[in-house]
């Protein structure tokens, strides 16, 4: 069976499925994601129109049995940032997907009036029904209910209230293979699906395989690649702490934003720590590994049950935790896991919201550690839509101009993640230059900079950061078109056993012929595909810049500033 | 003699301590104060020293504050 797009045009209720353009066949995941965009999507348009077109795309190695190549891109222009976006994700959808030959589906248009509709991806195509009763319901209440209309089978991808309610902060989520939610958190793409009136989209399982051009050769290289992740060292660590384990190292460096970015550590670092998390999901009967998609050697993820053991949050990240907890000087784990199964169930991006509710804190809206009255705001202002829960709902950038800060630690209008740029320089370059507006995943420079990863450059510093910045970004723009993980980086940065055997089950999965540097030029034109789409929807070089509060303020305790000049920024784009 | 604070982290934690002070010998290096903590040298991922990434070889001064973490990932 060969793949094929399937095209859904919500203006007027019809699909297509179409044959893959050549020019396509040999993209997947982002790289995909990105090259349908930027090919069909008009780059000035209004992210919240007609025009727009949101596009679902499994990896090149989603759907077979390669360890960790599980993850969904979701891409379309972005409500939050007006550039390009692709996010990605994991749970069940992409290895779903994949089964049924569905190489993207496209959802473009948008209906007329308020009506909401499902969609349900079948081999044969995608059927669309109204949909009533689960308007204005949670992602947890969408899951269960698919899970009862249709069977545990289904895959499912969904949005909560926020998406309905088109806040640029909405995201969506994917349902994992025991029924919790992963998320396409970043920029906003929550907002798009509820423009084009789609509340979920429920995936038929399947008893297809993908076909292997050279099954043999497939499975010798899947072999040394599951072999390599698994004996990597970061491994060990991810799955017994979680990303969450990258608290206490970050703060030791001086480098975890705390109090909306005025401070490099935080004095809670410790009761939020993975070593905390650890022993208490280990004493409450919950689960310390936990994989978001079946096939995963890493198991980062976790299952975090509250004091009297029953369920409170899954794949609970480092980022939201440093969001809602340092950044906002919360210091109590239950609150933070608390804030995060309500933002997973409004559908709302953990970092984007509470760095807004960050920014809020400095407006002196609510008091910084706070936790409870941010309970509060996002149960009864966000959730349900007051004018100050669109506000934060708009994210840190909107939240800021509301109230009138200048402490606004965003680019492109897209919060700043969980490393401060002006004690990890490297990071810096990567937000100020990434296609997606403020994103570490993008070019994470903390392997090399913070955590001795495929070397190290010295954080402080602004020598080799560009060209490290560059060369991980380009890397990624690969990696994530395969639908590997992103945690597959530090074994490939670190075991010369692991790029190739990526690349073999590439070539042994679609008789190819490709190198490792033909990878590598795959990343540059991904990055140089987005970048263009960027400067038709009017960015410059103008804004690949950092908010002027970190070249004015020292960070404690290294007491440094962002110190980069422009033309030292813009040649990141050199290549 | 000098006295150092020595952090431990992760599973480095596990039948030894979080946080404790120890007296050293000067010129004593990084690579042999993680040796006197029965650490193997293929556990460690990162050492600091007062906040700053530091060498096998460097060696701390009195007060200093000597970080060690295993290698550890995320993101």
């Amino acid at each position: 069976m060969s793949d094929r797009i399937f095209r859904v045009n919500m203006s007027d209720l019809s699909v297509k499925l179409e044959e893959c353009p050549s020019q396509w066949a040999g993209l997947g995941g982002r790289g995909l994601t990105s090259s349908i965009v930027a090919s069909e999507v008009d780059p000035c348009c209004h992210a919240l129109g007609p025009s727009n077109k949101l596009v679902f795309a499994p990896g090149l190695l989603s759907g077979t049995v390669a360890a960790n190549s599980g993850r969904l891109s979701c891409g379309a222009k972005s409500p939050l940032t007006g550039t390009i976006k692709e996010s990605n994700a994991g749970g069940t959808a992409a290895q779903m997907l994949a089964r049924l030959g569905c190489k993207a589906l496209v959802i473009e248009g948008a209906p007329a009036g308020d009506r909401w509709y499902s969609l349900r991806v079948t081999p044969d195509g995608v059927i669309i029904d109204t949909e009533e009763e689960l308007v204005g319901r949670g992602n947890y209440a969408v899951a269960e209910s698919v899970r009862q209309r249709l069977g545990e089978k289904y895959g499912v991808i969904s949005i909560g209230p926020a998406g309905e309610m088109k806040m640029a902060v909405a995201n969506i989520s994917v349902k994992d293979p025991d029924g919790r939610l992963r998320s396409h958190g970043r920029g906003g793409l929550g907002a798009v699906m509820g423009s084009k009136g789609v509340k979920f989209i429920a995936i038929e399982p399947t008893d297809n395989t993908i076909s292997i051009a050279d099954p043999e050769r497939f499975s010798r290289a899947s072999r040394a690649f599951a072999q390599a992740l698994a004996k990597h060292p970061v491994t060990e660590g991810l799955a017994s702490y979680g990303t969450d384990i990258l608290v206490n190292i970050v703060n030791e460096a001086g480098a975890l934003p705390a109090r909306n970015f005025t401070l490099g550590q935080f004095e809670g670092h410790d009761s939020i720590s993975g070593e905390t998390m650890h022993e208490r999901i280990k004493e409450r009967g919950g689960k310390v590994r936990h994989g978001c998609h079946k096939g995963c050697v890493i198991q980062c993820s976790q299952v975090y049950n509250d004091k009297q053991g029953r369920y409170l949050t899954s794949g609970f990240e480092y980022e939201s935790i440093w969001a809602m907890g340092a950044d906002c000087c919360v210091d109590d784990l239950d609150i933070i896991a608390e804030a995060d199964h309500l933002m997973d169930d409004i559908g709302i991006d953990t970092i984007e919201t509470s760095v807004a509710i960050g920014v809020a804190m400095e407006a002196g809206i609510l008091d910084f550690g706070d936790g409870r009255e941010a309970l509060r705001i996002l149960r009864e202002e966000v959730a349900k839509g007051t004018p100050f829960g669109r506000i934060i709902g708009g994210g840190a950038a909107v939240t800021g101009k509301a109230f009138g800060v200048t402490r606004v630690p965003v680019v492109k209008n897209q919060a700043i993640p969980a490393y401060d740029p002006r004690a990890v320089k490297g990071i810096g370059i990567t937000y100020a230059t990434s296609t997606m507006g403020a994103d570490h995943t993008a070019g994470y420079t903390i392997a090399t900079n913070i955590l001795n990863c495929g070397g190290h450059v010295d954080p402080l510093s602004k020598e080799g950061q560009v060209e490290l910045s560059r060369n991980l970004q380009i890397a990624t723009a690969a990696v994530d078109s395969t639908g590997m993980c992103i945690f597959t980086a530090f074994a490939i940065l670190d075991d010369e056993t692991c790029l190739p055997a990526l690349v073999d089950m590439i070539n042994a999965r679609f008789g190819t012929d490709l190198a490792a540097e033909d990878v590598t030029s795959l990343g540059a034109r991904i990055l140089k595909t987005e970048h263009d789409f960027n400067m038709r929807a009017g960015f410059t070089a103008a804004d690949d810049r950092l908010p002027e509060f970190f070249a004015l303020e020292e960070l404690p305790p290294h007491n440094v500033k962002w110190d980069f000049t422009q033309d030292e920024i813009d040649s990141f784009w050199d290549f | 003699m000098r006295r150092i604070t020595v952090k431990l982290f992760a599973h480095l934690r596990q039948g030894r301590f979080v946080s404790r002070d120890m007296d050293i010998a000067p010129e004593t290096t990084v690579a042999r104060i993680v040796e006197q903590l029965g650490i193997n040298q293929d556990e460690v991922g990162v050492t600091m020293i007062n906040s700053r990434h530091c060498s096998p070889d460097a060696v701390p001064g009195e007060g200093d504050t000597l970080a060690i973490f295993p290698l550890v990932g995320g993101g």
